[in-house]
């Protein structure tokens, strides 16, 4: 099958839906790709690094859509500002393609889809199983934009991030805020740490505390009884009374932090406003917010999608497009989304993709199958959920408890008493001899003990060889019967001499080879 | 040389054989050690041989000519990844040794006891006898195992146990017989029955253990061994043998003591067999969800190239590709680039107690790296990296996490905790345990498929481009 990567067209996209590198494994699947000429160019990725590793560069853009059974694209169809177009009409009937499309904004342009007798897979709407994580790129876009806004502040920010103490005086380090947990938010903690800021977060989901941690911020919790956790691990709407304690503890960061950085979302809801005007100016002048939910409407009252405003000497970066201002990184990472997609569909390695709804993944992506909707999928089914063969009942077996013959604190003293009775017998009826022999044993039985247990555990075997070595000890008595008369004593000692040599040589020679090899580092 | 000058020498010989031991504590003092050992012997067989109990020569230096240059070649030729056979092997000679000496005390007629000496004479004749051969055969089996001329698998006869206990209570009984047996013969045939039924017990016994109690096994036949010495000092009166026997056989004892603690069970259930037959196969259906995230030779070299600290875990898998070599030179290549690396050993990594260690030392790996499992079990939440080379059920999370695992308890070691954790598998087949392991599934986790050796030369090429 071909595959056909057109130019993205929304104005200010810099991202291409695959890279070289992932061109040339796509290729190794049996497919054929083909990519619009200087498709990749804003994302620093040029044609010819493109046709080395076999892709084949095409220039006519109607034509790469019309050639292609697979198109694959960033950002959901819309028409075309050069050929007066949509792209839908652009595709071919009965084709497949694989973008963003975020099927309950855009009914219309399902429809369309739809008309084309299409097979769309959306990559927003992949089901949050941890199957799918390779393939999620809402995740690895959410990653960038958390890092970005991080570098969007800092840019923004005229301090520091980091403390410093110089000969030109003491640099206090940035604090930073950041509101919403997720992929996006933890990608913000994470790199607001590294440029040595204090962070603090925040989230309704008091799970994702100890993540928090993990990447060195202080969780802010707000003082509030509920739970936030909705389906698919996303957050829910929230009740009156938490809101309330939610805009307090709110409040009193904004007072003390210099960067807030906002990052919740609700699935399928307008962004919750967090931030109100009045926060705004409480915050210090020169302070920076990132609001990275102004695509769905902005956390913060003052937020301009797409632009950076400043309202109350506080800057507010409203940019929606924060992963394509990292267009190379988010492209290599969004094209090894759409090739885990791919290997799913294609898992004979044949080039050729079959959608499969019987798998809950591939189910989940696809949106719209042969002409037909089929968004929304039914309802995934938790990962977390038991399976559905387990049988709680019978997993745990009713053990009856033994009842001890003595009772436990007994024991001990019963078992010294047989022991000494035991003694008391042998002592009345064996002679003098053995006692002294058994008077030995027992000594040498202790100072085993003692001496064992002072051995370092990495010697271990060196110990087993060289026990095993001085356990031919009885050799003595072979050597002793040797000498006894009778052709049977001769014989047997004489055997039982030749494998207690063998052992003896061969275990002291084997533990000097192994002692031999222990070293210290130089 | 008289009576008294002979004793003298074996009391030498009982204080260096215990300094011998004592020097294994450190590995600096270690080759010390084996030097007492040796000397030890050279003190004890000197004395005796030229003692006024040994009156020819010859066919002393005959024999201990011949075993000595068998005992020489072997231990030249032995890969340091055989040592577990090796030190079975070196077992069942033992035990061999202990039946013949026991029989020939038996046939000896220069010695006379009477009454209660007789019988305890015999008692210690039959023991001893009964020791070795058990000894004997569970060693050979046990060799067979470990070398793969056997099956791992245990091998469990229905209603073992009551076989176990037929045989102890023939062994009783056919005991009570050849003390009260008049004539030579009948004493000769009943020690030959009880032989052959210790012979089979011992071959039951191991036969009945699965790969992975391994190292309970061989330490345990080391323990008899030394008690099958003991037996034949109380048999001849020699307060040395005695000695060394109970040194050795407490040596093994505790091995087998801390092995069972290291995998978290019974000393008994290890010797009755079976692993995974007890109540923990109830839940066995309900394995971790979710799916392993593969990674490639290329990714793990860059992985390792931006850690700062990395741990590696070593198991029986190491053993087996002969990859110790190649880990090492990764370990080199990366502590020349400033990067931490240590190794953590579980105390069952391997077949046998310290093998990982000795391997590792084969491969030039400094000792003073490698840390057992108590002193490194925090380190992991500070580690960037944690390699597991062919090991399973020693890192398992369920053993800490689900109570009705069937290694629940077992201490592992705590790789998950790291940054990111890297296992190095063949395939995904579970362990010797059988258990599924949950960490394979965990997000920090990544999986590097193929053979250990091959996989890492490739690593170790990535990491020598880059």
């Amino acid at each position: 099958m071909r595959i056909g990567i057109p130019q993205e067209i929304h104005a200010g996209e810099r991202r291409v839906a695959t890279t070289p590198e992932v061109a040339g494994k796509l290729i190794k699947l049996g497919f054929t790709v083909a990519l619009q000429k200087g498709a990749g160019i804003a994302a620093d990725l040029a044609d010819e690094a493109y046709s080395e590793v076999g892709v084949e560069i095409v220039e006519d853009v109607s034509r790469l859509w019309a050639d292609s059974d697979i198109v694959l694209k960033v950002r959901a169809p819309e028409p075309h500002p050069g050929l007066g177009c949509h792209e839908v009409d652009l595709l071919r009937e009965g084709a497949t393609l694989v973008s963003f499309l975020w099927p309950a904004q855009n009914p219309e342009l399902m429809d369309r889809l739809a008309g084309r007798k299409a097979t769309v897979l959306a990559m927003d709407s992949v089901p949050r199983i941890s199957r799918a994580q390779k393939l999620d790129a809402l995740s690895s876009m959410a990653n960038i934009a958390g890092y970005r806004a991080v570098i969007e502040a800092a840019q923004n920010f005229g301090r520091f991030f980091t403390g410093q103490v110089t000969a030109a005086g003491k640099v206090p380090p940035a604090k930073v805020f950041v509101i919403g947990a997720g992929v996006a938010g933890l990608a913000a903690i994470g790199a607001a740490n590294g440029l040595g800021a204090i962070v603090r977060a925040m989230d309704t989901r008091p799970e994702v505390k100890d993540q928090v941690k993990s990447l060195g911020a202080e969780f802010v919790s707000v003082d509030y009884q509920e739970e936030g956790e909705g389906t698919g691990g996303y957050a829910k709407v929230m009740s009156e009374g938490y809101q309330k304690a939610q805009a307090e503890a709110i409040a009193k960061q904004c007072r003390e932090v210099d960067v807030v950085i906002t990052t919740a979302l609700i699935p399928g809801k307008p962004a919750p406003k967090l931030i109100t005007e009045e926060m705004v100016q409480s915050m210090q002048d020169g302070s920076v917010i990132v609001d990275l939910a102004s695509e769905q409407g902005g956390n913060c009252a003052c937020t301009v999608p797409g632009q950076v405003v400043q309202r109350h000497g506080v800057s507010i970066v409203g940019y929606t497009d924060l992963p394509s201002r990292m267009a190379r990184q988010s492209s290599q990472l969004y094209a090894t989304n759409l090739l885990r997609l791919l290997e799913e569909l294609c898992t004979a390695k044949d080039g050729l993709a079959v959608v499969n709804m019987e798998d809950e993944m591939i189910r989940g992506a696809t949106v719209v199958k042969d002409g037909e909707i089929t968004w929304p999928p039914p309802a995934p089914r938790l990962s977390a959920a038991p399976p559905a063969g387990a049988k709680p009942a019978a997993a745990a077996p009713v053990v009856p408890e033994k009842k001890p013959l003595i009772p436990p604190a007994l024991q001990p003293l019963v078992v010294l008493i047989a022991a000494g009775l035991a003694l008391a017998w042998l002592g009345t009826v064996a002679p003098a001899a053995f006692m002294s022999h058994l008077m030995v044993f027992v000594l040498a039985c202790f100072v085993g003990y003692m001496v064992i247990w002072n051995v370092t555990p990495a010697l271990h075997t060196p110990l087993m060889s060289v026990t095993n070595a001085i356990s031919s000890i009885i050799a003595i008595g072979a050597l002793i019967q040797v000498s006894a008369p009778g052709f049977m004593m001769t014989l047997l000692a004489g055997i039982a001499l030749i494998l207690t040599t063998i052992n003896m040589v061969g275990g002291f020679a084997v533990t000097q080879r192994m002692l031999r090899m222990f070293r210290r580092s130089e | 040389m008289s009576e008294g000058l002979v004793t003298v020498s074996y009391i030498a010989a009982t204080v260096l054989f215990i300094l011998s031991l004592g020097g294994l504590s450190n590995p600096e003092t270690s080759r010390r050690g084996n030097y007492y050992g040796i000397a030890a012997m050279t003190i004890a067989i000197l004395a005796t041989v030229l003692g006024p109990k040994v009156t020819s020569l010859w066919p002393i230096l005959i024999t201990m000519a011949l075993g000595g240059g068998i005992g020489w070649y072997a231990a030249h030729r032995v890969q340091m990844t055989e040592m577990p056979e090796l030190v079975a092997l070196m077992h069942s000679l033992v035990g061999l040794a202990a039946v013949l000496i026991g029989y020939a005390t038996f046939f000896d007629t220069s010695v006379h006891f009477e009454g209660v000496e007789k019988t305890i004479h015999e008692v210690e004749i039959y023991i001893g006898i009964l020791i070795g051969a058990v000894t004997f055969s569970g060693s050979v089996v046990a060799f067979g195992k470990l070398s793969g001329k056997i099956g791992g698998k245990p091998l469990l006869l229905p209603g073992r146990h009551y076989l176990n206990l037929v045989a102890l209570l023939a062994v009783i009984f056919f005991g009570n017989l050849f003390l009260n047996a008049d004539s030579g013969w009948g004493g000769t045939l009943c020690l030959l029955i009880m032989t052959g039924i210790s012979l089979v017990f011992g071959i039951h016994m191991v036969m009945a253990i699965g790969g992975a109690d391994m190292p309970v096994v061989v330490s345990m036949l080391n323990s008899y061994s030394g008690w099958a010495a003991s037996a034949t000092g109380f048999m001849l009166g020699n307060d040395l043998l005695i000695v060394v026997g109970a040194l050795v056989g407490s040596s093994g004892a505790i091995l087998s003591y801390i092995m069972c603690r290291a995998m978290n069970r019974n000393f008994l259930s290890v010797i009755a067999g079976g692993f995974g037959t007890g109540t923990g196969t109830a839940t066995a259906s309900e394995g971790p969800q979710g799916e392993v995230q593969p990674i490639s030779a290329e990714d793990t070299a860059e992985l390792l190239r931006n850690a700062s600290k990395i741990i590696l875990v070593p198991g029986y898998g190491m053993a087996v590709a002969q990859a110790q070599h190649t880990v090492f030179e990764i370990t080199k290549l990366l502590r020349e680039r400033g990067v931490d690396v240590h190794f953590a050993i579980h105390p069952v990594a391997g077949r046998m107690p310290g093998h990982m260690n000795v391997l590792l030392a084969e491969a030039k790996v400094p000792y003073d790296i490698v840390a057992e499992m108590d002193e490194i079990n925090l380190e992991f939440p500070e580690t960037d990296v944690t390699m597991v080379i062919g090991a399973n059920d020693i890192v398992n999370p369920a053993a800490q996490d689900d109570p009705n695992s069937p290694i629940a308890g077992m201490p592992v070691l705590e790789v998950w905790k790291a940054r990111t954790s890297i296992v190095m598998k063949r395939s995904m087949a579970s362990g010797y345990a059988g258990v599924d392991n949950p960490l394979f599934y965990k997000d920090n986790n990544r999986m590097l498929f193929g053979d250990a050796k091959k996989m890492l030369d490739e690593v170790l090429v990535a990491l020598r481009a880059g």
